[in-house]
């Protein structure tokens, strides 16, 4: 019963390799990998492959089938017409071993460098109490086989070896957010970690992870999402982002959208809070509670802040000195034009008039 | 030999060669112990076969039911190995798994809860109370991330001590172990191989722990994956160790027969523990015609009484398709014999039209995730078609229960997980592996430990083994007249699968001794294309002797052991004989040739015995047994 198909399989190691074409036979209800291992039963018996329960459980088999990264045993042939080729190529965001085996060291690396779960140290072995509803946030994380598919087509670092230092991947962006919403945990620095060492910042949600997740793991919208936005501090305003890079220091002052009351007197620790910010990074729950509900005609305009200059009264930069090819936007680069209403504070020079 | 061979060569106190949950608790335990330890995986680390396990971690913490105790769940234990277990290791097991299973809660594990915010446990079959700490239907998965996790975290303690993750505990990830290096009788070292780059490895290490799972890639249909081929049964083999019950293989009642992609994947027995009952092709739900009399008294009788049971268990007995695994794979292999199977051969399981669609989706998500991205069965809309695959091994290296280190002529070899034999008798229970992986992995990996502090001088590495192992390690890629080792495999899986598989017949078994003599010539000519660089055909063809050594053994001592029991079953001898429940077969390596002997079963202390009643020993024990039990109980009485 069984029809004969096309494959193309990428065959080669370190040094270079290319597609070669099989013919094989494919019989109802088999999935990818059968027809792999049907090759090395065949025409191939060195080929190159991982695999270990068959069963979509250990996230052994990953591969790039037609371009997409898949587990090659939850790809049913069914799924391709008879006359398609199938071409199965190795993951391209690590370096081949070789045919469809890739070095994934990079994962383990990350792994290694993300701080473990932290047991609070009053709660005895058997006296851990916990509420479902509480387990089950970090449980949809701790699903992850480990397939490594959010890595390998995650972009940052697909075609972009030199992001591999800076850059953890949505794999660990799940953990940090698994052990942040871990009820027992005892660290609470998993988000500033994730921002600072794992470069969540390079992300930029086009949620490529969560479309190829075999565990169906929302992990943008779950893990990235929720972390990005309470993390969201003084680093996300653009005049005090610029104001850091100028200085090349951390702490500068504060440069409120509002008035200086409301934002110098917020205290850092409502900072932590949990809500999306619409109010431009303020934290001022004043601001927020009126961004949340529209664009706000009646803010201050920011009182003038003196120009940042050093003690011959320049800006202390130079094109030398500066970590840009080119000038830098005075609005901070990580803002694009035009800004969301919800985070315009223009007043119309009429607006008291009329009232 | 004109190519030179390079040897990376290491130095540890501690070797572990396997790194599912218990190769991975015992690291841990070597390593807090202070042990430079080594842990060898065949697959990548986090790969393990343990994540296939779905329903949970037996452990009696009595978070369910408060009348659970260590006692019952020795007896369960027991009762499921037909009183053929070694008693120390099941008494051992049900102490100690609660301690393991809140201890990984330490490690950061995530257990499903209580109302109360305890860890919630469910029911299983063979276990009298609800036992099972899981995490929906993926608790192996847990288990296995939980105790990498733990092993990373030490990594970073030694990081922020010494400088380097791997300055006391190394992952050697993609690595097979082919030999043990002996000096005298004491462990001395390993040899093996990295499957990426096919360079040899050689580990200095005065002991070892074996934790390298089963034997079931000897069969046709299994549920276990390539990694499964029985190395460490044949490494102890080699290295002077003896096996126990090697005739003893579960298979599990329930794997999925189609579609054939898929053929031998499992379905839990959460399926049934949750509601699913079991039907022929006449939609007749047969367990009731198959509860045996030494379980009449548990099971209901009706299907009005089953039914009940899942809501009001004190009240009420449980339905049979709860009988232990062996049962249930016999009754459906008799229905499927009767021509009442379903249309790929296996047998109708039907949770669909007995529960909601909702309440199956929340109860056994990736059940339901599997069938339908596998199979695209809608496991809420449609009954499932399953049928015996083959699952676990209950036979092993003979262990010192206490310590895990192994009998036989050799010492510095230790061995827990399903590698070591014993615990479970002729029959595992379901949720058992789990717990005992973590119980004996923590046992074997502390006194694997202590052994090597107690040793004065270490054992020495021997030139001439090294030179043999990669002799033998090359041969197969430097012959090209041989078989090819693929062609092999399929044909010693038909041989297991068809003459040694759930039901066995003397002509059947002596004609499989024939066939894996035969084989074993072919075996020794195997020839693998290609090169040393991760070339999964030389691999095979190297993994070929111990599948091939290992199955030896099964026919021999099926062959051998003229009754049924558990996980063995003669059609003729159909009866459980409660001589042969004195006996453990016992497998040793006599040169080439796998030699056959039989030896005494260890007898249960007196109060362990005690907790039974007389009434349900009857089955198992031989009269003089019951005469001395009697005299004991008397004596109590007095």
């Amino acid at each position: 019963m069984g029809t004969k198909r096309q494959f193309r399989i990428w065959r080669g190691d370190e040094n270079g390799g290319d597609l070669q074409d099989y013919t094989v036979e494919v019989n109802e209800g088999e999935v990818v990998l059968d027809i792999i291992h049907r090759l090395q039963a065949t025409d191939a018996p060195d080929l190159a492959c991982r695999w270990n329960c068959k069963a979509g459980k250990c996230g052994s088999c990953s591969m790039e089938i037609n371009g997409m990264p898949k587990l090659g045993c939850m790809t049913r042939m069914s799924t391709f017409t008879e006359d398609e080729t199938v071409t199965v190529t190795p993951l391209r965001t690590f370096p081949v071993i070789r045919d469809l085996v890739t070095d994934v060291s990079f994962n383990y690396e990350k792994a290694r460098e993300t701080p473990a779960f932290a047991p609070p140290a009053d709660v005895a072995p058997g006296d851990y109490r916990m509420q479902q509803v509480d387990v089950e946030r970090s449980q949809e994380f701790r699903k992850c086989i480990e397939c490594f598919l959010c890595q390998t087509v995650c972009h940052v670092v697909r075609d972009h070896e030199e992001n591999k230092q800076a850059f953890s991947g949505p794999r660990y962006f799940i953990r940090a957010a698994e052990l942040d919403m871990h009820p027992l945990d005892a660290r609470t620095d998993r988000k500033e970690y994730a921002q600072a060492e794992q470069g969540l910042g390079f992300c930029n949600i086009t949620k490529c992870c969560t479309e190829v997740c075999p565990e169906h793991i929302k992990i943008t919208d779950n893990g990235i999402i929720p972390m990005k936005e309470r993390v969201v501090d003084r680093r996300y305003d653009p005049l005090v982002w610029l104001g850091s890079k100028i200085f090349r220091r951390g702490e500068t002052p504060q440069t409120s959208v509002t008035t200086a009351r409301q934002g110098s007197a917020t205290p850092p620790s409502t900072s932590r809070g949990g809500t999306h910010s619409h109010a431009g990074g303020s934290h001022d729950p004043h601001a927020e509670a009126q961004a949340q509900s529209g664009v706000n005609w009646h803010r201050e305009v920011p009182h003038p802040t003196a120009p940042a200059v050093d003690d011959r009264g320049r800006l202390p930069l130079t094109e030398l000195t500066f970590d840009r090819a080119a000038a830098p936007s005075p609005f901070g680069d990580d803002v694009t034009f035009p800004l969301p209403p919800e985070h315009l504070n223009f007043a119309h020079p009429e607006q008291d008039d009329k009232h | 030999m004109t190519t030179t061979t390079r040897i990376e060569r290491h130095h540890y106190d501690v070797v572990v060669i396997g790194a599912g949950g218990a190769g991975l608790r015992a690291a841990i335990e070597a390593r807090l112990a202070g042990k430079k330890t080594a842990i060898i995986s065949k697959s990548l680390f986090g790969k393990a076969h343990t994540v296939m396990a779905e329903g949970g971690a037996a452990a009696a913490m009595g978070n369910v039911n408060s009348r659970d105790s260590w006692q019952v769940h020795f007896r369960d234990t027991m009762r499921g190995g037909k009183f053929l277990n070694n008693f120390r290791m099941a008494e051992l097991h049900a102490k100690e798994s609660p301690q393991r299973i809140w201890e990984l809660e330490t490690y950061g594990a995530l257990f499903d809860r209580t109302k109360d915010g305890k860890i919630s446990q469910r029911n299983f079959g063979g276990h009298e109370y609800p036992r099972l700490a899981h995490v929906g239907d993926r608790t192996g998965l847990e288990l296995i991330r939980t105790l990498q996790q733990k092993i990373v975290s030490l990594q970073q303690e030694d990081h922020r001590e010494f400088g380097s993750y791997d300055a006391r505990i190394k992952v050697f990830s993609e690595t097979t172990i082919t030999e043990l290096l002996l000096d005298g009788d004491r462990i001395a070292g390993a040899f093996g191989y990295y499957r990426e780059s096919g360079e040899f490895i050689l580990f200095e290490a005065p002991a070892v722990v074996l934790a390298t799972g089963g034997v079931g890639r000897s069969y046709k249909v299994t549920s276990n994956s390539w990694e499964y081929t029985g190395d460490g049964h044949a490494l102890a083999l080699r290295a002077g160790a003896t096996l126990i019950n090697m005739e003893f293989l579960q298979f599990h009642p329930t794997g999925m027969v189609w579609p054939p992609s898929v053929k031998g994947i499992l379905v839990t027995e959460s399926v049934r523990g949750d509601g699913g009952v079991l039907k022929n092709s006449d939609g007749k739900r047969f367990m009731f015609d198959y509860v045996p009399d030494v379980f009449r008294k548990q099971y209901a009788e009706t299907e009005e009484e089953a039914d009940r049971w899942y809501t009001d268990p004190d009240n009420n007995r449980r339905p049979p398709e709860l009988l232990p695994r062996d049962e249930v794979a016999r009754a459906i292999n008799s229905e499927v014999k009767a021509g009442r199977g379903s249309p790929a051969g296996g047998v109708f399981l039907d949770i669909a039209s007995r529960r909601s669609s909702d309440e199956i989706r929340r109860r056994l998500p990736s059940m339901y995730h599997q069938f339908k991205e596998l199979a695209d069965v809608d496991i809420t809309a449609e009954p499932m078609e399953v049928g015996p695959t083959c699952h676990y091994v209950m036979g092993g290296v003979e262990v010192d229960p206490d310590s895990g280190a192994a009998f036989g002529h050799v010492r510095g070899l230790f061995a827990a997980g399903e590698v070591s034999g014993g615990m479970h008798g002729s029959n595992r229970l379901g949720g058992n592996s789990l717990s005992d992986l973590l119980v004996f992995g923590k046992r074997a990996g502390g006194h694997a430990a202590s052994y090597a502090d107690g040793l004065d001088a270490r054992p020495k590495v021997g030139v001439d083994a090294v030179e043999a192992a990669v002799e033998t390690a090359l041969a197969p890629l430097q012959r090209d007249t041989g078989e090819s080792p693929y062609v092999l495999q399929q044909d010693l899986q038909a041989v297991m699968g068809d003459l040694v598989g759930i039901i066995r017949r003397e002509g059947e078994l002596a004609d499989a001794l024939g066939r894996l003599a035969e084989l074993r010539e072919r075996v020794a000519k195997v020839s693998a294309a290609g090169g040393r660089r991760y070339n999964p055909g030389w691999h095979l063809a190297l993994d070929l002797r111990n599948m091939l050594v290992v199955s030896e053994c099964t026919a021999k001592a099926a062959l051998e052991r003229q009754e049924s029991r558990g996980g063995h079953t003669r059609e003729d001898y159909p009866a459980m004989e409660p001589k042969w429940r004195q006996v453990n077969l016992v497998c040793a390596l006599d040169g080439d040739t796998v030699r056959l002997t039989r030896k005494p079963l260890p007898k249960m202390r007196a109060e362990l015995i005690g907790l039974f009643d007389r009434a349900e020993l009857a089955k198992y024990l031989t009269d003089e047994e019951l005469a001395e039990f009697d005299a004991l109980a008397e004596e109590a009485g007095n």
